[in-house]
């Protein structure tokens, strides 16, 4: 009985762990991933808020989730705007896949969920997600960007998801 | 020769009467209102940027979200809250005097200050 709590506690560890072990190999990623990385992550959280807006009752959630979809929208957007400015290619890697693949098992998860047990899966997985991604963001993927404009744009987009971190700790701490 | 400074009645008159314009001018400056003064405030790239260091009541913000976020300019006391799209400006006149916290209601880490003399 505790070894199976035990090695289900591993195994949820060994999913949260993929995305940063997955990251931290990509060392050194050029604009053309990196842009296809930050791109992917903004995508991946504004999937997670559909899901959330979708599904959720709480106004407190529902606000949270709102502004997600719009503030990752508008990076989203402006990535775009920016790559295509470049002539740069988004390019599919490791880490982005990485990054999808935890996500869609993370949304498959939590469509079976409902009410204040959705909310809590929802909000304690962005406090992580958000982590993983300022950490990515922080360590990697600002210090490796070549263009200017790229690496401005990381910049604006790690002190924002900083914002979303936090605003996702307090909604957590309330919803205990 | 030693020059001997002359100083006649009407000389001082001219003098007494310059120093007297020159008093009621600066006055006037004092008793009339001063025209209330608009200032701008710039939001860029998830912050706020400085505030007027000299404001007075009546004057009024201009804040430009030049970002390409949404934010707020939130009073803590509740005395304005304006909500920006990305590029859009909005105008906040300032009625009461004192130091006013505001924040962005979306992003809280987003903070400024405003000191308004009376
Ligand atoms: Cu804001």
């Amino acid at each position: 009985m505790i070894l199976r709590h035990m090695s289900a506690a591993a195994a949820a560890l060994a999913l949260l762990a993929l995305p940063a072990a997955a990251m931290a190999q990509a060392a050194k990623p050029n604009d053309a991933q990196i842009a296809h990385i930050a791109y992917t992550a903004g995508q991946l959280d504004i999937a997670a808020g559909k899901q959330a807006l979708a599904k959720s009752h709480n106004k407190a959630v529902r606000d949270f989730a709102q502004e997600m979809v719009r503030d990752h929208t508008a990076v989203n957007d402006q990535a775009l705007a920016l790559v295509k400015k470049l002539g740069v290619t988004p390019q599919a890697n490791p880490t982005s896949t990485a990054l999808s693949g935890a996500a869609a098992a993370k949304l498959k998860a939590y469509a079976k969920l409902s009410g204040a047990a959705f909310d809590k899966a929802y909000v304690d997985n962005e406090v992580a997600y958000h982590k993983t991604v300022n950490g990515a963001l922080e360590s990697t993927l600002i210090p490796s960007a070549q263009n200017g404009e790229l690496k401005a744009l990381l910049q604006t987009g790690l002190k924002l998801f900083t914002e979303h971190q936090h605003h996702a700790e307090m909604l957590a701490a309330g919803l205990k | 020769m030693i020059a001997k400074p002359v100083s006649t009645f009407a000389q001082r008159a001219l003098a007494a009467a310059a120093a007297l314009a020159i008093l009621a001018v600066a006055v006037a400056g004092c008793a009339k209102p001063a025209q209330p003064r608009t200032f701008t405030v710039t939001i860029a790239q998830m912050a706020y940027g400085p505030t007027p260091p000299s404001m007075r009541v009546g004057d009024s913000i201009k804040w430009v979200n030049a970002d390409i976020l949404q934010h707020t300019a939130t009073a803590k006391d509740g005395s304005f809250d304006v909500d920006l799209p990305p590029k859009a400006t909005a105008t906040t006149r300032i009625a009461h005097a004192g130091t006013v916290d505001f924040y962005c209601r979306y992003h809280p880490g987003m903070t400024g200050r405003l000191s308004v003399a009376g």
